[in-house]
């Protein structure tokens, strides 16, 4: 197996041992794969999802069987939702007890099929190797996703001979590359056409790695990009034809531009609720293309009128070769009359504000850092203000929106990027849902920050109590429960700094940035800050509440 | 609206799971399903027959081929296919309406199987218009029970369905 994983070119794997993975783990001892020990099986799913998502690589997590398992499926399903490659290997019992109900046994290929590209559950040593190459192969291509890797001690422990196969043959998949030269043509042309194009990017757009290509599109033809949460980097957002992010958190002009739109040309996105609002009344005067690998996802919930399945980089490039430049000038100016009306903003005044510490981040990093969040306030205010300029700095769950995967990640991206400055960026809820993960960091020297904006709520959800719950703040208030997350840190030997008022802000980051530890940054924000603008849910996405800003 | 799907998967052990798990997951729903062997051992072909509009459909179908155990999935067209299903009615009987009740039977070529001194077991196999004629006709007999493998369908003689890359036999 460890074989099979050095062919994969597999470098570290994210785990923690256990009962039915001994014979692996004997294995590792002496292996040259580097193994990172996290404090919780979740950590280690979460470490290899943000491998994954800042090197493109394949991420690697180990468990054993039973709870072992389980507690990988959060991270599994994590990255399903966001199509990241990854190849998750447990133990299982022996063989001839499955089905047993014997010590630590749960059925994981039974539980994550639902939540897996595809698993597998191996019932004979032979076909091991054959497994574990299928799996990096459907693990890394078409539309990328985890696959799961079940295996029983006893298979563990036998012995054949190696003998890595060169080829892969798989009689049901075979995705599609190359975009449709007739659907292509149809495409440009409908650019060509086009008065009020926007460009809509997703999280397909960073993983195919169409980031140079979808700027080419952009910039040769004018033609305005608004990404979602996982787009943010694809486009750089300080170019003038950026308009951020799209959607439930996005900005208005964003919004108002898709709406407003003739064209809309979706990249490796998926029209997803958070995206769309309410469905019938999204961009009603648009066509749509749609360039996405998965089919399944072309007209799912909006109705397409120019599919192109294929990878997002070469349909791209194939695109961008036959398109001719629109007239945008107007759409141009209408849309910078937008961000005049409606640049996003929070008040500035002497309180200590959670944008603020996202600005100054920014600021700090110059837009260099890799960004992780935790999910919540936390994560839409790093979408919002900090300024992404390149693909894989930015990593979150957008799909299935877990808590407690930032800073797992961010180990997991620093492991991949050594050289790169890693932030988490969290809440005091969710950085307490996978906190153990401080020993890890610790012990491998990964100098991650976290940027805590504690504010002492379970933020988004009493946002939602207060402007629709008549401010019924029920079991949302952290106060006076949450630790003191200066000396936790310390007592794991990390470093703590407490930040309460804001010209102490730039300072401690700087500060933070020189040390060669994990630092966890405790900002005491302001307590009732809210995410504006807000389309409520199930609203057309033009109907924002812009909220109480100066 | 009804459409009849035919599948064709790999023969493994956890397969049907993985289809019967993607319905459930997805909300659609399964009128039938009915699964077995095909002229290749290591191919499974299933018969689903399911409900929905075209664009459930449409979904259903990319979603089926999306499973990595899946090798193709057909959507017959009206008039592409034949379809049939077996099933077996135990329908009760007293010695008054016997007589009537074979009859019945034989009237829509259904046979008797298996026969008691209170009911018979009758074995219907056809199309559905068939079956729910004979359904029909001993309804008022009273039906003790009914099982039904599920519609199975195959193309017409230009639709015939082979797995890739396998060569077709006396070709």
């Amino acid at each position: 197996m460890i074989e099979c994983l050095k062919n994969e070119g597999v470098e570290v794997i994210f785990g923690y041992p256990g009962g039915q993975v001994l014979p692996i783990f004997d294995e590792l001892y002496d292996a040259p794969i580097k193994f990172i020990l996290t404090r919780h099986e979740q950590g280690a799913a979460h470490a290899a999802d943000g491998y994954a998502r800042a090197t493109g690589k394949v991420g690697v997590c180990l468990a054993t069987s039973g709870p072992g398992a389980t507690n990988l499926v959060t991270g599994i399903a994590t990255a399903y939702m966001d199509s990241i490659p990854m190849v998750a290997i447990t133990g299982q019992v022996k063989s001839f007890l499955i089905g047993n109900d014997a010590f630590q046994e749960a059925d994981i290929t039974g539980i994550t099929r639902p939540i897996t590209k595809h698993n597998y559950l191996v019932e004979d040593v032979r076909d091991l190797a054959r497994i574990l190459k299928e799996a990096f192969h459907i693990a890394s291509t078409g539309r990328p996703g985890p696959v799961l890797i079940d295996i029983p001690s006893d298979i563990q422990m036998q012995e054949t001979e190696f003998e890595y196969p060169q080829k892969i043959e798989i009689r049901g998949y075979n995705p599609t590359y190359i975009g449709h030269i007739g659907q292509i043509k149809r495409a440009a042309k409908a650019i060509a056409e086009a008065k009020r194009p926007i460009l809509y990017v997703g999280g397909g757009a960073i993983i195919s790695g169409a980031s140079e290509e979808v700027t080419e599109l952009a910039t040769k033809n004018d033609i305005p990009v608004a990404m979602t949460l996982l787009g943010l980097g694809a486009f750089p957002a300080t170019d003038k034809l950026s308009l951020g992010m799209l959607g439930m958190h996005g900005t208005a002009y964003a919004n108002h531009s898709i709406m407003e739109s003739d064209l809309i040309i979706a990249v490796g996105a998926r029209f997803d609720d958070r995206v769309t609002g309410k469905l019938d009344a999204f961009a009603p005067h648009a066509k749509v293309i749609h360039i996405d690998i998965d089919p399944a996802s072309v007209s799912k919930n909006v109705e397409v009128d120019i599919p192109i399945v294929g990878d997002a980089k070469t349909v791209m490039k194939q695109l961008n070769k036959s398109v001719k430049k629109p007239d945008t000038a107007e759409w141009l100016k209408k849309i910078e009359e937008w961000k005049k009306k409606y640049p996003l903003k929070y008040k500035d005044d002497n309180k200590l504000r959670p944008q603020y510490v996202v600005e100054e981040i920014y600021n700090a990093t110059k837009g260099e850092a890799i960004i992780c969040t935790e999910v919540g306030q936390n994560q839409m205010w790093a979408a919002q203000f900090y300024k992404f300029m390149k693909p894989r700095t930015m990593l979150s769950s957008g799909g299935l929106g877990t808590m407690g995967y930032g800073f797992p990640a961010a180990i997991g991206a620093q492991m991949g990027k050594p050289g790169a400055v890693v932030f988490d960026i969290a809440g005091d809820g969710s950085i307490q849902m996978n906190i153990q993960e401080l020993a890890t960091a610790v012990v491998n020297k990964l100098p991650v920050k976290v940027a805590i904006l504690n504010n002492c709520y379970l933020g988004m959800v009493r946002q939602w109590q207060e402007l629709f719950y008549k401010k019924r703040y029920s079991y949302t208030c952290l106060g006076g429960t949450c630790p003191d997350f200066v000396k936790l840190a310390e007592s794991y030997g990390a470093v703590g700094m407490r930040i309460t008022r804001k010209e102490d802000v730039r300072p401690a980051i700087e500060k933070a940035l020189k040390i060669d530890n994990t630092v966890f940054l405790d900002f005491h924000v302001e307590q009732e800050e809210n995410v504006f603008p807000m389309v409520p849910a199930g609203e057309a996405i033009n109907r924002m509440i812009e909220g109480g800003l100066a | 609206m009804k459409h009849t799907i035919s599948v064709l998967v790999e023969n493994k052990f956890g397969v049907l799971a993985r289809i019967s798990g993607l319905f459930s997951a997805r909300g659609f729903n399964i009128s039938s399903l009915a699964v077995g062997e095909t002229e290749d051992p290591s191919v499974s072909r299933m018969t689903i027959v399911v409900e929905g509009d075209e664009r459930t459909l449409e979904q259903i179908k990319k979603q089926l081929n999306k499973l990595i155990d899946t090798i193709k999935v057909i959507d017959f067209k009206e008039g592409e296919f034949v379809d049939r299903e077996l099933v077996l009615i135990r329908v009760s009987v007293g010695s008054k309406n016997r007589k009537e009740v074979l009859e019945a039977i034989d009237s829509i070529g259904a046979k008797v199987v298996n026969a008691g001194s209170k009911s018979i077991c009758v074995e219907v196999a056809g199309d559905q218009v068939k079956i729910k004629a004979l359904l029909g006709l001993l309804r008022p007999f009273g039906i003790l029970e009914v099982v039904r493998t599920g519609r199975v369908a195959m193309g017409t003689e230009d639709k015939i369905v082979k797995s890739e890359g396998k060569p077709e036999v006396n070709e």
